[in-house]
């Protein structure tokens, strides 16, 4: 096979990942790793174009990034000293790494960068980076930030986990499904943010609901059993996304599910996620993810928001509260309540939520209370809602949505 | 994606608790690592400075040039030397400024490069 620049790029594109992954567990240090990857890459560009693509690139630029590395560190320090700190690779593991240890070295990856003793923002840069392959540039613009704040962010965890040592490592069968809930959070953390983007914004932060579907579809491939944590956010992310285009207008203004064009959901995602739906809901014990999919399948499925069967989202969130007993949970649960039995029966749920404080600044819990107020016609009341819930609104469409509703109640009242 | 690092530090006293031995092995790793970035492909451009003692500082104001000495500011930690890097992305140029040798007695300052933007529309 002969190689081009751009035959080099694809590789890059397909294996950087990977083999970064088995190069950090070779060397035990991620820059060391990401200096070796480089290297690696820049001697398949010296060489490949004489020799040929190699049968298996990723174990050559495994091979050629370890190789470059101990080389470096014995040109850095003394050799005497170096051999003894550096366990020198043998002969044996020279060979072609197993497909087996390289899915292995991936979900390491994964399991390190998504480590609960890393704070959850650092989290999400860690696996973005490192996992991804997104370039701290990226991260910034995908999150608002400065690159200099994702830099440091990154720095610091890379610190936490040399100094705490943590052990590059696939948990144990006892410690993996708490250790998974960790790497699903931040899976989410990172979809979530990408949906929240609205029309218009940045295409990067779009994309991050598409890193992190592709996050959790590989880590469903590399655990070796059926988790139905795993498929139930599978299925949630899917059945989110796949309203995605419907959800705002073409001036980015939000468009409520009820108001959605169904027509412009993707069918492709809606079938995936209500097949992994079905075959999960039959597991037991049920678990959040998979019900919180099952509520995004019921939406999904129905022909209109009228036709909405409102019962089972109501049973479903009956369900969800035993698994997840989160005050969000219980808003949520709320506002099905009101399109099953109508607004007053909402309302009563949502004003004692409201008055047992913790929802006080949570500016849904105010937002779903003024359109409940303002379906029962008590606009004045439905006007200092909105105008609560405004207030701790940063988001321009969400801004925009809620100054809209409140020119139609002044309108009202005039 | 390129940055440069820009190495500030302490010439005075850095070097007054050096011995010649320990000076000599500062430069020899400052332009060994210089080649190894090289050779890893992210050097593009490597150079030392002169003493701010001797620099010239320029100025044009009212169509008139004006020369003063340096230094400009009295801060103990002065440029002393650039890298410009090609890098993957900041936490990639970081890595490799936390690798140049002076690293150990100065700061490093990351910067990435501006694209000063063109404007077609020349102003009146």
């Amino acid at each position: 096979m002969t190689s081009s620049p751009t035959e080099i790029e694809r590789i890059w594109r397909e294996e950087s990942r990977r083999v970064l992954a088995t190069l950090i567990r070779l060397l035990g240090d991620f820059d060391r790793a990401e200096e070796a990857l480089n290297d690696a890459f820049l001697a398949a560009a010296e060489h490949w174009p004489r020799q040929g693509i190699p049968a298996n690139p990723r174990a050559w630029l495994v091979s050629a990034g370890r190789f470059k590395a101990i080389d470096k560190m014995r040109r850095r320090a003394k050799l005497a000293a170096i051999t003894a700190e550096l366990s020198l690779p043998d002969e044996e593991a020279e060979m072609a790494p197993e497909a087996e240890l390289i899915a292995d070295d991936q979900l390491r990856l994964i399991f390190v960068c998504c480590h609960p003793e890393l704070p959850p923002d650092a989290q999400v840069a860690l696996t973005l980076r490192e996992t991804c392959g997104l370039t701290t540039e990226e991260i910034a613009a995908a999150f608002l930030t400065k690159p200099a704040t994702i830099a440091q962010r990154i720095v610091r965890a890379k610190n936490r986990i040399r100094e705490l040592d943590l052990r590059y490592e696939v948990p144990e069968a006892a410690e993996l499904l708490p250790r998974l809930d960790a790497v699903l959070r931040t899976i989410y953390l990172i979809f979530s943010e990408g949906y929240s983007a609205s029309h218009g914004a940045s295409a990067i932060r779009a994309d991050l609901c598409s890193e992190a579907i592709r996050l959790v579809r590989l880590l469903r491939e590399l655990l070796r059993q059926e988790e139905p944590e795993v498929e139930g956010l599978l299925a949630l992310m899917l059945l989110q996304h796949a309203r995605q285009a419907a959800r705002t207008d073409n001036e980015g203004n939000i468009v409520l599910i009820a108001d959605q064009d169904r027509s412009r959901w993707n069918g492709t995602e809606i079938a995936e996620g209500v097949g992994l739906v079905e075959r999960m809901m039959s597991r037991s014990p049920l678990t959040a993810y998979v019900i919180e999919a099952a509520i995004a399948a019921a939406h999904a499925t129905a022909p209109s928001g009228e036709a909405t069967d409102w019962d089972e989202i109501v049973h479903l969130y009956d369900l969800l509260r035993r698994a997840d007993p989160s005050p969000v949970v219980a808003l949520n649960r709320a506002v099905a309540v009101a399109m099953r039995d109508g607004p007053e029966a909402g309302l009563f749920e949502i004003e004692h939520l409201l008055e047992s404080g913790v929802l006080a600044s949570f500016r849904y819990a105010h937002a779903a209370r003024a359109d409940l107020l303002r379906r029962l016609g008590r606009t004045e009341e439905a006007r200092s809602a909105y105008v609560a819930a405004l207030a701790l609104t940063q988001q321009a469409a969400e801004r925009r949505f809620i100054e809209g509703r409140l020119r139609e109640l002044s309108a009202f009242l005039h | 994606m390129r940055y440069i690092c820009l190495v500030h530090f302490d010439v005075a006293a850095t070097f007054a608790g050096m011995s010649e031995t320990q000076r000599v092995q500062l430069d020899t790793d400052s332009l060994a690592y210089d080649e190894e970035l090289a050779a890893s492909g992210n050097l593009v451009v490597a150079e030392a400075l002169q003493p701010p003692e001797e620099a010239v500082l320029v100025r044009v104001r009212d169509g008139r040039m004006s020369t003063t000495d340096g230094p400009f500011v009295e801060t103990k930690e002065q440029l002393a030397g650039f890298i410009l890097i090609e890098a993957r992305d900041l936490n990639d140029a970081i890595r490799i400024a936390a690798g140049i040798p002076l690293a150990k007695h100065g700061t490093i300052e990351v910067r990435a490069m501006y694209e000063i933007p063109r404007h077609d529309q020349q102003p009146d």
